[in-house]
């Protein structure tokens, strides 16, 4: 419509609709944009406010390799079990022929479980497999077990292993349940009718078909438990060596005796967890090619 | 078979579940020696700082809430009916909490708001409740964000707008009358999901040194036997609340829409 046209030009119209966004825009700047471009600004630049790599140089300490290995063991061992034991509950519930009754409930429970973090999981954990827990304690005078003496610690790399799995596998339940109910009965159907087995169905049609969200899901609990400080604080305190837990001694009262060290160590958790989603995105967008 | 394996991966889960939420409860009430008591939880309830810190957080989780919807639904809404060129990014922004810690958010905020800074936020006690209360904005944004988007694909926004336009409401009444009882549900589901995650938060609260209910947990933790495990099972049973909540109000509308 020329008429349209001439009565307002294009060029006028369009900034007038994205003002509508900007109260969004300057909150996701001020308060999640900014902090974070300072965290990584702030890791190339020197106390004087020089650029410099030497921050980042000066993590290839012991200690800070140590925690960002520890850290990053324990994401990628919380997230794979994580997945594993929500895909074997979630497709119980699904396939396995378990009463329908149960489905309900396992996502209540599963939306729970999953907020159900921080310093009460700590706790729940520490009265179950603590020193004095039930647990360990039941073991203990009904069987003669030593949880201790056969090398278990709840206050370990272990302990925290099994303490996030309470909030991993309900996450990886909640997302995968609609996935699963994603998969028609006919291409089970239709797999069967040329002669597939069981496995052979799974391997090459489910699958690939659940493959990205999968996927999606492993980066997401990656994250998830490569950002948690709360029950990993409440459960051993400021001494375990893992990334979070240094970088919140180091705010508090700057342990390391370098300001700007702190910046560096931030933004390798920026890194890390910035890797993990687009190592997704790529993969994501590669098994879609596929499906098309 | 597969039926046995399904159990026996069901029944594992549900005992590694259990045992837990059996433990903590067990461990509060064992406070006295020889009989199961409520000492714990007397204790918790006598202590003025539960209330203080409960209370602060309650508060806090409160004023997310609030800002959460004014700052979500309008945008949301907005997005949906003149700017799906934007919805991408605006997602994108969305997601980004979490990808990124909250650890790492929470410092750049001390870092960027300090004292010397053009917005000295961390300066005062009020300013740094507002801090902090973005900074849980941020954390339930992407929650926040999914269940309104979600609530308004269910409507008609575009039609619903015009109507309302026709019949001469200006912007707020639409958004106020029209578009919020709308996706009442989605708000009130992304609420209480918000309320959940506020109410036991420790990182940006003990990090901004606020006397909120994270960091007062962690203290009785670190200092005390019987009390924590009886923490632990009221988190517990405010999370589950909170998803009662969401689940009641779902199935209520479901109520409603099946009788119209």
């Amino acid at each position: 419509m020329p008429d349209a046209n001439m009565r307002r030009p294009p060029k006028l119209r369009l900034p007038v609709e994205w003002l509508g966004i900007l109260p969004f825009a300057a909150f996701a700047l001020l308060f999640l944009i900014l902090p974070t471009m300072k965290i990584v600004v702030g890791a190339f630049q020197s106390p004087e406010g020089d650029f410099t790599l030497q921050n980042l140089i000066d993590l290839n300490t012991d200690s800070i390799r140590s925690a960002y290995w520890t850290s990053v063991k324990l994401s990628l061992i919380t997230a794979l079990l994580g997945c594993a034991a929500g895909f074997a509950m979630a497709s119980a519930v699904v396939f396995g022929g378990l009463p329908k009754r149960l489905r309900s409930p396992l996502l209540t429970f599963s939306g729970v479980a999953s907020n159900f973090a921080g310093v009460p999981l700590a706790f729940a954990f520490i009265a179950t497999l603590g020193p004095a827990g039930l647990v360990t304690l039941w073991l203990k005078t009904e069987f003669g077990i030593n949880l201790r003496a056969m090398g278990f610690n709840l206050l370990s790399f272990w302990g925290l292993v099994v303490t996030y799995l309470f909030f991993q596998i309900p996450l990886m339940i909640l997302i995968i349940i609609p996935a699963l109910d994603g998969l028609k009965r006919e291409w089970r159907e239709a797999a069967e009718v040329l002669g597939a087995t069981g496995a052979q169905y799974w391997r090459m049609v489910a699958f690939p078909i659940l493959f990205p969200s999968l996927l999606g899901t492993f980066a997401l609990l990656f994250a998830n438990s490569f950002g948690a400080v709360a029950t990993a604080f409440a459960l051993t305190g400021p001494q375990l060596n893992i990334v979070p837990i240094k970088l919140f001694a180091q705010i508090r009262g700057d342990v390391l005796g370098n300001p700007n060290l702190g910046y560096a160590l931030a933004f390798g958790m920026i890194v890390v967890t910035g890797l993990a989603n687009v190592t997704y995105i790529v993969l994501r967008t590669r098994s879609e090619r596929w499906l098309k | 078979m597969t039926r046995f394996l399904a159990w026996t991966a069901f029944l594992l889960g549900v005992l590694y579940f259990l045992l837990p939420l059996v433990g903590m409860t067990e461990f509060s009430l064992k406070m006295r020696r020889g009989e199961y008591s409520f000492d714990a939880y007397r204790r918790v309830f006598e202590d003025q700082r539960f209330w203080d810190t409960f209370g602060y957080s309650l508060t806090l989780a409160g004023a997310t809430i609030i800002f959460g919807i004014l700052l979500v639904v309008p945008t949301a809404y907005w997005v949906r009916l003149k700017l799906p060129q934007a919805r991408p990014i605006i997602e994108f922004i969305t997601l980004l909490p979490l990808v990124i810690p909250a650890i790492v958010i929470v410092f750049g905020y001390i870092r960027l708001y300090n004292t010397s800074s053009i917005l000295p936020l961390t300066g005062s006690s009020l300013g740094t409740d507002v801090l902090l209360t973005m900074g849980y904005a941020t954390l339930a944004l992407p929650y926040m964000y999914r269940a309104v988007d979600t609530g308004l694909r269910t409507i008609d926004v575009a039609t619903l707008t015009e109507a309302a336009q026709s019949l001469g409401a200006g912007w707020i009444t639409i958004l106020a009358r029209i578009i919020l009882p709308n996706v009442l549900v989605a708000v009130l589901s992304g609420a209480f999901l918000t309320l959940a995650i506020v109410i036991g938060e420790f990182t940006m609260a003990a990090l901004l040194n606020r006397p909120a209910f994270g960091p007062f947990m962690q203290l009785l933790g670190a200092n005390r036997a019987y009390e924590p495990p009886a923490l632990a099972v009221i988190a517990f049973a405010i999370t589950w609340g909170c998803m009662g909540l969401i689940q009641l109000v779902t199935r209520f509308s479901k109520h409603e829409r099946a009788k119209v």
